[in-house]
């Protein structure tokens, strides 16, 4: 690519380096089988590791779905939602309730969970989203406190103590209920959602989010129905949750409301945040490093939350395009 | 007990829980006004103010003994200075360098402060409700049929001075008058030789000390405070904001009234209750956002580019 030109700036030294690994990975050979290899090891990591790294890993690959929902959201769209943790307890309610009390198969659940987040989804976002990105977060806030209140409140969730018993899925005659069987099925859902993403990033859809990002007024001056556009970002990040949720509450088997706190949410708009939003593999950067901090460091526990905070703060003022870095250079093509 | 003395009951407790959540959408409406920005963080300064206030009330607790009103009163302003003060450094930390950045940006800022500052909060209490011990006793009294204690009336007096207190300042003086001329057009009144950033700083201070002020009156009222006692509020004040206008700070202080009056009649309501009336406001907020999302006295106004 000599058509490449460097932009008048000067780089530091970290992202010089960076620029040298996106030129490598400019050929299309060494990056698909840098891919495969990394798949690969993914696939054949459960044969060779503890329960505990399985669990981590499965953890790590849910965070990965559910931030790139979010991501679907703030970074496509620009939309702050704050409360993303209710829209996966309403998949995992909807899942918990029709199969643990109904006893109806997880796989006929699935739908009527994304149902449910749309409607919930819309009857947050219709009102709000005419209005000035502020009311939506703060009413995605309230969401996200009012439903965890009324699953608490209410008699079909089960109350404080939740819903047990939720049934295991069946998978062409297999039960799934190893962890191992989990980890592959999270796998699969994360890289389900990369490829969502990425199409959806490309997309005439995608172009919409990212105008309508940058410049509103602009975006609805070409036409570009600005409340529409982003009630289906709302929708589709919605039913990520949702379908997250739903296969959350099947590997738990158990939900009670503490399973969907306000901290959850938090957790993976950091993760949004600290990888960069709106691009993919930065997100699922975020999403790895969020769930393996807590885990490589155990012993600062109660502190955990500010540091979170401290850390939202400091990328906010000193960093807000997050880790994963922009491409400096840009094309020239003729 | 009839109708009447059950409507004037909740009318009563209406307009005081009403006047809390006025005092601390204030704050919220005065800083929307001025930088365009919903302070998450306003709800945490409330809950610092009650703290701050348990701990000089615990400091003047041997000293005015038997005079229980000056301690608080005293506790009370010192709070509201503190608490103004930590507000201007939170606006001086993580809002003014942001003013220029995405909106998306600030809003994250805004939610790290609330973030951190509550987490300190609940590790310094571990969590724990906290005894408001304020020595003052709970003798009610009549008035025809309402069952009073001086402490309720006190309070709603007391908050209802405040909000009398703030109106004279925005309307009267030429801090007020600036406050007012920079909502209208920030870029304007630096070209006229407003300092802009003492003004917003200005503002940050009485919103902060009155929330403080709110912190400590409920506080007083409820008898304890815990780290979790903002989260609430700060909704139900965002909501009395958006009821009376945002952006308009007699806006505030009638939503916030119109909010507590609703909510207090609404726990007669069957269904509702006690148990709902939480959710009760949250759907009336949704409510407002759909039919009039510029409250009761905003007009329709476009966005200028």
């Amino acid at each position: 690519m000599e058509q490449i030109k460097q932009k008048e700036k000067n780089l530091n030294p970290f992202e010089t380096a960076v620029e040298k690994l996106y030129e490598l990975f400019d050929n299309t050979v060494l990056r698909y089988s840098v891919l495969a290899l990394m798949v690969t090891f993914l696939v054949y990591l459960p044969l060779s590791s503890s329960l505990f790294t399985q669990e981590i890993m499965t953890n790590m690959f849910f965070y990965v779905v559910v931030c790139l929902g979010l991501n679907i959201m703030i970074g496509f769209a620009g939309l702050l939602h704050l409360g993303y943790a209710a829209f996966f307890a309403v998949g995992a309610y909807v899942t918990g309730i029709m199969s643990a009390t109904y006893g109806i198969n997880f796989w006929l659940t699935l739908p009527f969970s994304m149902v449910a987040a749309i409607i919930a989804g819309l009857a947050i976002a219709a009102p709000t989203l005419k209005l000035r990105g502020d009311y939506l977060a703060i009413v995605t806030l309230g969401f996200g406190e009012i439903i965890r209140y009324t699953v608490r409140n209410v008699g079909i969730t089960g109350g404080a103590i939740g819903l047990i018993g939720i049934e295991r899925p069946v998978f062409f005659g297999i039960v799934l209920d190893k962890i191992s069987h989990f980890y592959y099925m999270f796998f699969i859902l994360s890289i389900i959602a990369i490829f969502i993403s990425y199409r959806l990033h490309d997309s005439r859809l995608g172009r919409a989010w990212q105008y309508i990002r940058e410049d509103e007024d602009a975006a609805a001056a070409m036409g570009i129905n600005v409340v529409s556009t982003r009630l289906y970002a709302f929708i589709i990040g919605s039913c990520f949750g949702a379908l997250a949720g739903s296969f959350f509450a099947a590997k738990m088997t158990a939900i009670s409301p503490d399973s969907f706190m306000f901290i959850h949410s938090v957790m993976i708009l950091l993760a949004v945040v600290l990888g960069g939003m709106g691009k993919i593999p930065g997100v699922v950067l975020g999403a790895i490093i969020v769930t393996l901090f807590p885990e490589v460091s155990r012993d600062i526990g109660q502190y955990r939350l500010i540091i979170f905070a401290l850390v939202l703060l400091v990328l906010m003022l000193y960093r807000p395009q997050g880790l994963w870095p922009e491409r400096q250079f840009i094309s020239t093509k003729k | 007990m009839t109708f009447w003395e059950i409507f004037l009951q909740q009318l009563f407790n209406g307009l005081l829980i009403g006047s809390f959540y006025g005092l601390v959408a204030i704050g919220y409406s005065m800083v929307y006004g001025i930088i365009k920005l919903l302070n998450f963080a306003h709800a945490d300064i409330y809950m610092s103010g009650a703290f701050v206030g348990l701990i000089t009330l615990s400091l003047f607790a041997n000293t005015f003994v038997g005079n229980a009103w000056l301690g608080i009163v005293l506790s009370l302003l010192i709070s509201m200075l503190l608490v103004g003060m930590l507000g201007v450094l939170i606006q001086r930390v993580a809002y003014r360098p942001m003013l220029k950045a995405p909106r998306l940006s600030i809003l994250i800022t805004a939610l790290a402060v609330s973030m951190l500052l509550y987490n300190t909060v609940m590790l310094l209490t571990q969590g724990q409700y906290k005894p408001f011990r304020t020595g003052l006793t709970h003798d009610s009294f009549f008035v025809g049929p309402l069952r009073l204690t001086e402490t309720r009336v006190v309070l709603l007096v007391a908050a209802i001075a405040l909000m009398i207190i703030l109106h004279l300042f925005i309307t009267r003086t030429m801090y007020g008058k600036a406050m007012r001329a920079i909502s209208l057009d920030r870029d304007t009144c630096q070209l006229m030789g407003i300092n802009v950033f003492q003004i917003v700083a200005i503002t940050f201070f009485v919103g902060s000390a009155l929330a403080a002020a709110a912190g400590i009156m409920a506080g007083v009222y409820y008898g304890t405070v815990h780290f979790y006692m903002g989260f609430l509020i700060g909704l139900k004040a965002f909501t009395s904001a958006v009821i009376g206008g945002i952006g308009i700070i007699p806006g505030a202080m009638l939503g916030g009234l119109l909010l507590g009056l609703l909510e207090s009649f609404s726990t007669q309501i069957p269904f509702v209750g006690t148990v709902w009336k939480d959710v009760f406001s949250f759907v009336f907020l949704i409510l407002f956002l759909l039919f009039r999302p510029t409250g009761i006295l905003g007009r329709a106004e476009s966005e200028r580019m």
